[in-house]
């Protein structure tokens, strides 16, 4: 995990994540990102062969946060209407975005 | 909250801080001097507040008036409050005045003026996240802790400011300017919940709501000198929070003293089944566990965290607390979380990687802020979120995307968890011997305002002493200990096992009464 950044895996990253960076931005995005992986390859000093990963608080036994399923129940949810209202473009049913298939 | 000094481009946050600091600069130079101004005042305790009201000799619309002159005097300069809702603020408090006319039994927080950090929704009223993105929004639902304080009779005064999207470790992040620690207003109040620490120790709020991710409760309170909880992770409910990372948010409360904080605590406990991680574990009544005295817990001490790094006044000022421990009969010994130094490294990658899948809901569709004419769908998503996020967001966004994407998400992410594992499992191992640990909250006192961080170590240090009971899912407390020679407070962080936050509660309430 000592790989270096490239400017051309900054903005394949900036892609996937949908930001559209400006040239100045790639530039200091790219020395913070090395910086920083330099930096956490630190934790290749451990050797954590077999340590299962932990995702969750409630896997360990002592947190008992039960991660729980409700019971599967229609319950009523937030009113269209006001969902709508924040909607930079709406028509009061969906969501407008820009056309997606050119005719 | 958290990062290396390479995370913090100053000149690259929110709103011109840059130009309002040199004007703010010259106008200090025409008029004080000398002395830092301090905006500290200590607010009644809820206890007394409520006996007040209960016996009609304060009215909670007269209270909540007084709050609110308050906040028009201090929050020009403090810039704690983002947002006010009065409208919903004075209905409350007429309600509760009505209820205490008639003489009926008033809830636990009858009345009581409090703010909310403004990652919390609630109806209605502005919910920035301290980012531009979400300008405008209008939230149409309460979160859950909310939803609780006001059931609980608190009156909301309105949405405090913060770091954008809680990521930060000065309040400098917000995209609406940053906010002055009351103690010193040329230092920062900590971050990411700047606002709730400072509104407390300004008496604009008796108590406020935060979240803590890596440490956005406990560090902002050590910097003001009120107290922060840290609670268990599960034990408060996320619904309405807007998420940062999801195994490591929490929301919990800032008081001015220790019981007060726990009363907070009591109210909005509790298992939420809107939220699946909120744990199903009894609430205990954590006034009354604050109320027992320390005498006879076993409190460690880990040599990891007085390592290099740690400012000589915050060390001398926490041996003093330690000291104080002893005096009341707790049995103090060293114990190792042999891990600590991997801590900041793993909090980053899981944090990072939680937070590019949580903010990826921010796509200019549903809510907030939309990119002008985009020319087609993805130019929509990707100029709204460029435009919508500050330096800090996005760098964070960057790092998890990378962490997760193909090829890397072992060397990362994974390897990152496995680490996470061994961390809690120093603190379970730990808490085989020990009732509590105690250590400094922060390495150093609050800083400046601006100030370039010359020295890596110690802000490394700065995070490492709260990120690892983040990771843990541990919970805390910490509470004024004593100050520094240049009266900034320093405050003591109090770590318990999971759902023992009563044991926090009861060390810190030591101190607290040691008046160091």
């Amino acid at each position: 995990m000592t790989a270096k950044v490239t400017a051309s895996d900054v903005e394949r990253v900036a892609e996937l994540a949908h930001l559209d960076l400006k040239p100045e931005e790639t530039a200091s995005m790219l020395g913070n990102l090395n910086a920083i992986l330099d930096y956490v390859a630190e934790l290749n000093e451990l050797d954590t062969t077999g340590v299962v990963p932990l995702a969750q608080i409630s896997e360990l036994e002592s947190a008992s946060s039960a991660s729980v399923s409700r019971a599967d129940q229609v319950l009523p949810s937030l009113d269209r209407a006001i969902v709508m209202s924040q909607s930079p473009e709406t028509d009061g049913a969906f969501f407008k975005v820009p056309k997606v298939i050119e005719r | 909250m958290i990062l290396p000094a390479l995370f913090i481009h100053r000149g690259e946050t929110g709103s011109g801080y840059g130009r309002q600091a040199a004007e703010e600069r010259k106008a200090r130079l025409s008029s004080e001097a000398k002395a830092p101004e301090s905006y500290v005042e200590t607010p009644k305790t809820l206890a007394q507040l409520r006996a007040e009201i209960a016996a009609g000799t304060t009215k909670a619309t007269d209270l909540a008036a007084s709050y609110y002159a308050r906040i028009e005097k201090k929050n020009p300069r403090l810039n704690v409050y983002l947002s006010l809702t009065k409208e919903r603020a004075l209905a409350q408090a007429a309600r509760v005045d009505a209820q205490a006319a008639k003489g009926d039994p008033l809830p636990p927080l009858a009345g009581i003026p409090v703010g909310i950090k403004d990652v919390l929704v609630m109806q209605g009223a502005p919910a920035t996240a301290g980012s531009k993105i979400l300008e405008g929004y209008r939230p149409p639902y309460d979160a859950t802790p909310v939803a609780k304080l006001e059931a609980a009779g608190a009156v909301l005064l309105g949405k405090l400011n913060c770091d954008e999207f809680a990521m930060g470790s000065s309040n400098e992040n917000s995209a609406y300017g940053p906010v002055r620690n009351p103690v010193d207003t040329e230092r920062v109040p900590g971050g990411s919940s700047g606002g709730s620490a400072a509104a407390v120790a300004a008496n604009m709020a008796v108590a406020t709501l935060g979240s803590d991710t890596g440490g956005s409760i406990r560090q902002p309170a050590s910097f003001c000198g009120v107290v922060g909880v840290l609670p268990t992770y599960g034990r408060v409910s996320r619904y309405g929070l807007i998420a940062f990372a999801s195994s490591l948010d929490r929301v919990g409360p800032f008081a001015a003293n220790v019981r007060d904080a726990a009363t907070m605590l009591g109210v909005i406990a509790g298992h939420d089944p809107k939220d699946a991680t909120s744990s199903p574990a009894p609430v205990p009544d954590y006034a009354a566990e604050s109320d027992k005295p320390a005498a006879g817990l076993r409190i460690g001490v880990p040599a990891e965290y007085f390592a290099e790094g740690l400012d000589p006044e915050v060390r001398a000022a926490i041996e003093k607390g330690i000291a104080a421990l002893k005096t009341v009969g707790c049995a103090v010994k060293p114990v190792s979380l042999p891990h600590t130094k991997y801590a900041i490294p793993t909090y980053y990658l899981v944090a990072t990687a939680e937070a590019s899948a949580n903010l990826a809901r921010f796509d200019g569709v549903r809510y907030g802020y939309r990119t002008p004419a985009p020319e087609n769908l993805a130019a929509m998503y990707c100029h709204s979120r460029d435009d919508g996020f500050g330096a800090e967001v996005k760098r964070r966004i960057l790092l998890g995307t990378y962490a997760l994407s193909a090829g890397y998400y072992d060397a990362y992410y994974r390897k990152a968890q496995q680490v996470r594992r061994l961390l809690a499992e120093d603190f379970l191992r730990a808490f085989n011997e020990v009732d509590a640990i105690v250590t400094p909250t922060t390495p150093t006192a609050p800083f400046k305002l601006g100030e370039k961080t010359g020295d890596p170590l110690a802000m490394y240090l700065a995070d490492i002493y709260t990120v690892t009971a983040s990771l843990a899912g541990i919970c805390g407390v910490t509470v004024p200990c004593g100050k520094t020679s240049a009266a900034l407070p320093v405050g003591m962080q109090v770590l318990a096992r999971h759902l023992n936050e009563g044991t926090a509660f009861r060390v810190a309430r030591a101190v607290e009464a040691a008046k160091l």
